[in-house]
């Protein structure tokens, strides 16, 4: 079925009153020799109940597993009253505000979305949302590149392979490429050999925390070292752990980009997710998306409005600061009603919750035979790497006949400098019942 | 303000009734002590945070989000929610972002827990029907566009540009074909196509439209030399405009050395009709959150897969989606690949949705669908050029009015038009674009459209022309019955808030 509204004889009366015989004729412009010859090679139309059913079908084939999986996307519990939110008819099925005067709920929730970044984070200004956090370090790569006036991007080699591949096609495309710090023995980058890495080229360094591998880089003396050579710092942070550590910005970064995927928004097979971009205020006109602010109408009332438009593509063109039109702006607002409603001390209770999970985990697969702490001396929060006698392939395999996500893969990253092992992550749903069975099956 | 009995926008601009003039934000909503939806703490056995993680690690003061109840939070964005206007409550004719209507249907497939659930990192035997998902769009997909490979990784239709423009860098690249560093565009184009252009590293050309609105082939011949890599050709163009020429067009380039795009944002004219990959185009990308009726999301999320002939598919993003037998798998060696333009895989949650879409309306409905777009912009078209000329002529699925001569007559701006319309209970087109035309209206209903929705949209718009020559004043005060009346943009720039200010900011604290 069709969603077109017509009967036979509303386009009748409509072919009519334009004055033409058939709609046919309407295509006169395109060529004969290019218009379809029959049918397209498709399925045949489906009611709505069987569209239903086949993707249902779909979704089953899909196995349900408690998941111990991160690497960026993480399960956490939504709460019902995200998705009751999001499903309004006015959020959903509205556009970019183009028309502030009858978007004021849209502004105003991505002033209140950029305000609680800003707030995470410990920066001065945020924007509407960038596509995913890989993509939001891509843009802050070559934002730094545009605010420094330098090309040299350094990695460390303790960034998510993703986000890495990402900022290096990204750079591919200028005809560059990235420059990497590899982490030291510990897990973690060394700051002297940051010091070492920047010099008068260096447009900005990357740095994830906690990285990877779910540990606490220095932030504070990296930052210094690229200070001192006039670079920006970018950190890429994971939003929860966030609520437990000092802000990137409290440590001296530039630019903090994030995954915003576990607040408030399904794991959705790594998409639709959502990119959360911040920055210092100096650099707000090279930022790149969408940003709303405040103003007032004619009769002096508070207002929303998009703000600082000439740095933006409709406008500027090829002089735009990015590309960006479509954000993400239904995960953003997922993102700011998760926020609202656990609130200052449920968000720290997600994160604490995760983490002592984490701990109770590590503690036991410490003990455990054939598994090995990558970092055992290492502080983490939520998520830790474990190396295994066995090929983790394997484990996988086992876990999910019974029916668990036994974290990621290590070898499933060319070019990770680790042995092969699991990446494990820890939410507040997880139990200690639950991660036993985890403990148990990787045990074999 | 007063308003006349034959004012139509007295009854489709009735006021909400908020209790204050303006919603407080949802900080100011909060209180201390409050506490929201409660998060389960831990049943395992606990350590102290403070001897685990070091001081120098640790937050000394907390975020300041919001302390609220549950149903406070519900209240504050269910009453923000109402300033919005949407497509469920009229139409929302933005040109080239084809606003029609979401089926509800897709809201409910693409939340089942198969899909909702799923870890991006599954291993491929446990993520089976999502894969599957992924292949048959992919190939239904390359059907509607002529072409016979796809990626479904760019999240957004600028990033389908992004990818396209680095494909042209790869393939070029590929053949040591390494001088070419001109993209061009015609001066019609989206602003996302120079702003692509530019970042990806290449020098944007620009090329002047005809009197037709089409690219004239005379500059293009002009324009192409062994620096160019390629052109982006939106088709139809922004205008509206089928480039009739586009066979020839694509010929000159391809003997020129270089590659044709297709921004195929504007798709919903023709699938089902025609295909780009028949035209001569190498590659284009669709908006699913367009042509495939998935919901804008007040500014997406949306997705833009890229489809592509045979000779660029081993430069396509990494990883594919492949079939093999009865097994699909992800396919990560492919030594050529331009790279990742997402983290993960694009936005799969709006492949389930225009999965969904597509498989409903069947070979059948993808026709149906371009031929009632085109249907319904026609009858529009023709109801409203008497009072705003099209200098084009009338587009296939949108066209492009000018408020010129209303500016002249009446000193009536189209920006007032816009907020006007407003107060008759609908959207705005997209305004002042395209370039080529000045006080552009540039006006897609899509098909989903009624013709009395249509009809009333007409009179909404020949009602204003009437009224800024009777009573200009009020055209240009407008809007009237928003929950807000016009903004002040210049002082939002000037005096910059783009975040909250607490009280202990304020104090200095």
């Amino acid at each position: 079925m069709s969603f077109v509204p017509h009967s036979e004889a509303d386009r009748r009366e409509m072919l009519r009153s334009i004055g033409v015989g058939d709609v046919d004729d309407l295509f006169d412009d395109i060529p004969a020799e290019l218009r379809i010859d029959g049918e397209l090679d498709l399925p045949s139309a489906l009611s709505e109940w069987e569209a239903y059913r086949e993707t249902g079908r779909l979704a089953d084939e899909n196995e349900s597993l408690t998941s111990f999986a991160g690497a960026g996307i993480y399960d956490h519990h939504v709460p019902s009253a995200v998705d009751h939110l999001i499903r309004r008819s006015e959020f959903y099925t509205a556009y970019t505000p183009y028309q502030a005067e009858v978007s004021q709920g849209t502004l105003q929730a991505i002033y209140e979305f950029q305000t609680m970044v800003c707030e995470l984070t410990g920066m001065e200004v945020a924007n509407a949302s960038l596509y995913d956090g890989p993509t939001a370090a891509g843009e802050a790569a070559l934002m730094a590149r545009s605010v420094t006036r330098r090309d040299g991007v350094v990695a460390a080699g303790s960034l998510h392979p993703h986000y890495r591949k990402v900022i290096e096609t990204y750079l591919a495309g200028m005809g560059d490429e990235l420059d990497t710090v590899p982490a030291a023995e510990g897990g973690t980058v060394d700051p002297a050999r940051v010091a070492d890495a920047v010099d008068e080229d260096t447009a900005c360094v990357v740095l994830q925390y906690p990285n990877f591998f779910g540990l606490l880089e220095e932030v504070e003396e990296v930052a210094e070292a690229v200070h001192d050579a006039g670079a920006l710092l970018v950190v890429a942070a994971d939003p929860v752990a966030l609520a437990l550590l000092r802000s990137p910005g409290d440590a001296g970064a530039d630019v903090v980009v994030a995954e915003g995927q576990p607040f408030g928004n399904p794991q959705s097979f790594g998409g639709p997710v959502v990119g959360l971009f911040a920055s210092l205020e100096d650099h707000i006109r090279d930022m790149p998306g969408r940003i709303a602010a405040t103003t007032e109408d004619e009769d002096g009332r508070r207002g929303y409005v998009l703000t600082l438009q000439t740095r933006e593509q409709q406008i500027r063109r090829e002089r735009a600061t990015s590309n960006i039109c479509t954000n993400q702006g239904l995960n953003a607002l997922a993102a700011t009603i998760y926020l609202s409603l656990v609130g200052r001390d449920g968000l720290r209770q997600v994160a604490e919750t995760s983490f002592q999970n984490a701990h109770y985990a590590r503690d036991r697969l410490e003990e455990t035979d054939g598994v090995r702490l990558l970092h055992p001396d290492a502080p983490v929060v939520r998520e830790f790497a474990v190396a295994t006698d066995e090929a983790s392939g394997s484990i996988l395999e086992r876990a999910a006949g019974e029916g668990l996500l036994a974290g990621v893969s290590l070898s499933r990253f060319p070019g990770l400098e680790a042995p092969d092992g699991l990446l494990l992550a820890f939410t507040e749903k997880r139990t200690r019942a639950e991660i036993d069975r985890l403990v148990d099956v990787i045990a074999g | 303000m007063e308003q006349t009995d034959t004012d139509r926008s007295e009854r489709a601009g009735v006021p909400f009734p908020f209790r204050a003039p303006s919603t407080p934000t949802v900080f100011e909503r909060s209180r201390s002590g409050r506490t929201g939806t409660a998060v389960p703490g831990p049943d395992v056995p606990t350590r102290e945070l403070e001897e685990e993680i070091p001081a120098r690690h640790r937050r000394d003061r907390p975020p300041r989000l919001p302390e609220m109840p549950e149903h406070e939070v519900v209240r504050h964005y269910t009453e923000i929610s109402l300033k919005n206007h949407h497509v469920d409550r009229a139409l929302y004719p933005l040109g080239s972002c084809t606003m029609k209507y979401n089926p509800k249907v897709n809201e409910a497939t693409a939340r089942a827990p198969g899909f909702a659930g799923l870890h991006p990192l599954t291993p491929h035997d446990a993520a089976q029907g999502a894969l599957r998902l992924m292949h048959e769009l992919g190939e239904m997909l390359k059907e509607i566009a002529g072409m016979d490979a796809v990626t479904l990784q760019p999240p957004a239709g600028a990033q389908g540009e992004t990818t396209g423009v680095y494909l042209m860098r790869c393939y070029h690249r590929d053949r040591g074909d390494t001088d070419r560093s001109k993209v061009l565009i015609p001066d019609s184009a989206h602003g996302t196509n120079p702003a692509t252009v530019a970042r990806a590293g290449f020098d944007v050309v620009e090329l002047e439209s005809n009197e037709e609105g089409r690219l004239d082939v005379g500059a293009l011949r002009d324009a192409l030399d062994d620096r160019v890599a390629g052109l982006m050709l939106t088709n139809p163009n922004t205008l509206g405009v089928f480039e009739k020429d586009v066979q020839q067009i694509c010929d000159l380039v391809h003997e020129a050395g270089g590659l044709t795009y297709m921004d195929g944002a504007n798709l919903n004219a023709m699938m089902g009709v025609t295909r780009p990959g028949d035209m001569g185009y190498d590659m284009v990308h669709f908006n699913l959150h367009k042509t495939f009726s998935t919901p804008h999301g007040g500014g997406g999320p949306g997705a833009g897969p890229v489809a592509v002939k045979e000779s660029l598919a081993r430069f396509l993003p990494v990883p594919v989606v492949v079939r093999e037998g009865d097994e699909y798998r992800f396919d990560w060696d492919r030594p050529d690949s331009l790279g990742r333009v997402h983290g993960f895989f694009g936005n799969f949650g709006v492949m389930v949705r225009a999965y969904t879409y597509i498989r409903m309306l069947g070979r059948e409905g993808i026709r149906e669908t371009a031929e009632a777009a085109v249907l319904n912009n026609a009858y529009l078209s023709e109801r409203l050029r008497d009072e705003f000329p099209l200098p084009y002529g009338r587009g296939m699925h949108e066209s492009v009015y000018t408020g010129d001569r209303l500016k002249e007559e009446t000193g009536v701006r189209t920006l007032d038009v816009a907020k006007r319309l407003l107060d008759f209970g609908f959207h705005a087109p997209t305004v002042y674009f395209p370039l080529v035309v000045s006080e552009a209206l540039m006006t897609e209903p899509t098909e989903t459209e009624t013709r009395e929705e249509l009809d009333e949209y007409a009179e909404a718009m020949n009602a204003i022309a009437a009224e800024a020559r009777e009573e200009p004043e009020r055209v240009k005060s407008a809007p009237h019955s928003t929950p807000v009346r016009r903004l002040d943009e210049g002082r939002a720039g000037r005096e910059l808030d783009v975040r909250w200010t607490f009280d202990d900011d304020q104090r200095g604290a």
